[in-house]
């Protein structure tokens, strides 16, 4: 039973204009518009592609984050996603969350649904931290195709066209395997009307971080700014992390 | 791009769950009762929130809307913005009627909306509503095509037609594959529909009625592939018939010369001795209750739509004034700009909210024709005005089409005058509110 898992982020929307906050601790997001995340927007359409194409049969929509990511699921549902998974973090937890935490979260969910692929968006608009896809794949030790711009299954294996900084890498990998869409991947499909309708029937399973193993992000330590590159080697020798 | 918009504030007003934090202590066996006290003694009431006014949504639709209706709204206004707006600048200036956006919307499936059934979404009228707004906000053209599809030709096809005439029509309109036409108005009756003068007649021997007359002001009826048209039969009564292309004496040419709606195109039905086989006529409403209940489906969606025309004209008129140095400051500076912006805010809000109540009264089957002629009324008339005063706050560059707002200044012409002038409705109006008619001079 062949499944796929896409990552959804919701983002503040590209289009807005972002503000500091006056204590400057972080953005103003309070009724700031948000929406899904572009590159997530691109790995839903892709998953809803294969399952068109019907070489899979089911694909789930993921997002970890407070009640309002709903949102952000039942548009991907809107899209042709068949069910949701919530995993639910608020407040302090999420403001703390980061690519590590939401990579171990995935990885559990991918071994929980026995899942064929992850597929995500290459980086989220607002971090850009390009880590959860690769992070993913590590904890499975699963293969990676990263930044892909083509994707083929063909039998067991995938072929992907990577976009790199030289030009363009095709890779053949196995399943299961992480993916992660880049821009010219495809053009997501509006969300059509009778969909959005179909999409309200279509469940949202809600769960916890601890409910898949996975333990609360660790408090953030503050950093150290140094002035020059020699300080910094020297710090890191210091600290025995080099 | 699929949906781009989402909603805080319904979601932020369900039921809000308490984060728990590991740091946090919950309270623990050795906190004395006495400490516990003084804490909850020194805790200072909490304030609310300080509200935003927010002059995009002044009397919060938002959170009025279902979340259904909101991602309906988000994703078919990003489909108008993207695909539709880099269109219209030429469409309009050479009057091309882009035929592909019919076949666009059907796929996207908010053509005939709020029909069940037959490859149609079945949204509320609300969501109808809300569709509407987002073409119009592009053009009135635009939706002036999308009205007569959906509430003009399908609307009437599923509300007095047959089982067959449904299941043959329905889904090839809905999928935006066959363009349809109403032909109602004639060149010597508009506002007087009872008056007209298209005739049908029975042919016993062959089952079929041979139909002649001539209907003018018909959007789409240049490109349709099938036309509702109501004719008198011979009986007196008014029914509907539909025709198709290529019927022997069936021509519709192009009215030259239009400036207003030139993105849609608009024509003639001439019909010179066409035979109708009897399955096409529409055989379940007889009287001017069959073009009039359709009338008041497209009304409804207009009466939001000429909404999202004067949003535009709002829109780009604050930002032309803010953009625009004269005198060393932004015009916006200005308290005449200001003035007419504030007229613009209200009236949009106000509107807004009114085609909001009367959308959930339709849905309850609550509705009655006349509030449907009072907003239709008032939304197109505050939305000529408002789209007038906006073409004048951007001056020389508001005659340019380059602005768009010349060009909802002469669509909204259109529009304040076709499904019921602005004075017919108020006639309508003043019989409910007196019980005298005051159309003809007979008493």
């Amino acid at each position: 039973m062949s499944r796929v898992l896409v990552g959804v982020k919701r983002v503040i929307d590209y289009a807005v204009k972002i503000r500091v906050k006056p204590d400057h601790s972080g953005v103003v997001t309070d009724g700031v518009k948000h929406s899904m995340n572009p590159f997530c927007e691109i790995a839903v359409e892709e998953a809803v592609k294969l399952k068109e194409k019907k070489f899979i049969k089911e694909v789930v929509a993921v997002s970890c984050g407070p009640t309002q990511v709903t949102e952000t699921i039942r548009t991907a549902l809107a899209m042709g996603c068949d069910r949701g998974i919530h995993v639910e973090v608020s407040g302090k937890d999420y403001e703390a969350m980061g690519p590590l935490q939401i990579s171990k979260i995935f990885a559990a969910l991918a071994k929980k649904e026995e899942a064929s692929l992850v597929i995500l968006g290459k980086q989220a608009i607002d971090d850009d931290c390009n880590q959860t896809g690769q992070m993913t794949a590590a904890l499975l030790d699963w293969p990676q195709g990263t930044f892909a711009s083509e994707v083929t299954i063909d039998g067991e294996k995938v072929k992907v066209v990577r976009e790199i900084d030289g030009g363009l890498e095709t890779i053949k990998i196995s399943m299961p395997a992480v993916l992660t869409a880049d821009l010219r991947l495809n053009t997501p499909r509006y969300a059509t009307l009778p969909n959005i309708m179909k999409a309200k029937k279509k469940k949202i399973a809600n769960m916890k971080p601890a409910d898949l193993g996975v333990d609360e992000p660790p408090t953030r330590l503050a950093g150290v700014k140094v002035e020059t590159v020699d300080d910094l080697v020297a710090k890191l020798k210091a600290n025995g992390t080099i | 791009m699929a949906l781009r918009g989402a909603v805080t504030r319904l979601l932020s007003n369900a039921r809000k769950r308490a984060a728990v934090s590991a740091s946090r202590a919950q309270g623990t066996a050795a906190a004395s009762p006495a400490q516990n006290e003084a804490e909850v003694v020194a805790k200072k009431p909490v304030k609310a929130p300080k509200v935003q006014f927010n002059w995009r949504d002044a009397l919060e639709l938002d959170g009025l809307l279902t979340e259904e209706e909101v991602m309906i709204r988000d994703s078919f206004r990003t489909y108008c913005q993207e695909k539709l707006m880099p269109r219209i600048i030429m469409a309009n200036r050479h009057e091309h009627f882009h035929r592909e956006i019919v076949s666009e919307m059907g796929e996207l499936g908010v053509l005939g909306p709020t029909i069940q059934g037959y490859g149609c979404a079945g949204t509320s009228y609300v969501a109808y509503g809300l569709i509407a707004r987002e073409v119009e906000r592009v053009d009135s053209g635009y939706r002036s095509v999308m009205s007569v599809q959906s509430s003009l030709v399908m609307h009437p096809i599923n509300a007095y037609g047959t089982e067959e005439q449904k299941e043959k029509w329905l889904p090839r309109l809905a999928r935006g594959e066959i363009l349809g036409c109403f032909g109602l108005t004639e060149p010597n009756h508009g506002s007087d529909p009872a008056g007209m003068e298209t005739k049908a007649k029975y042919n016993p021997s062959s089952s079929t009625f041979t139909i002649s007359g001539a209907k003018t002001w018909i959007t789409n009826s240049p490109v349709a592939d099938i036309a509702v048209v109501w004719a008198k039969c011979e009986d007196g009564r008014i029914r509907g018939f539909i025709l198709e292309r290529g019927m022997k004496g069936l021509a519709t040419p192009k009215i030259e010369g239009k400036f207003s709606l030139r993105a849609s195109a608009t024509g003639m039905i001439l019909m010179d001795e066409v035979e109708v086989p009897q399955e096409n006529m529409l055989p379940n409403v007889s009287g001017l209750a069959g073009p009039f209940g359709c009338l008041n489906n497209a009304r409804y969606g207009i009466a939001w739509g000429a909404l999202g025309a004067a949003e535009f004209c709002f829109h780009a008129a604050r930002q032309y004034t803010l953009d625009r140095i004269q005198f060393g400051v932004p015009l916006a500076r200005n308290q005449l700009m200001q003035k007419k912006m504030a007229d613009m805010l209200t009236e949009i809000t106000i509107g807004l909210q009114s085609c909001l109540a009367l959308g959930r009264l339709i849905d309850d089957k609550k509705a009655a024709p006349e509030m449907i002629s009072m907003l239709k009324r008032n939304s197109c008339g505050k939305s000529l005005d408002i789209a007038r005063q906006a073409r004048d706050m951007l001056g020389g560059n508001g005659i340019a089409d380059e602005y768009h707002i010349i060009r909802h200044v002469m669509n909204l012409e259109a529009v304040n005058t076709y499904e019921g002038t602005h004075d017919i409705h108020a006639l309508i109006l003043g019989r409910a509110i007196t019980g005298l008619q005051s159309f003809t001079v007979e008493k």
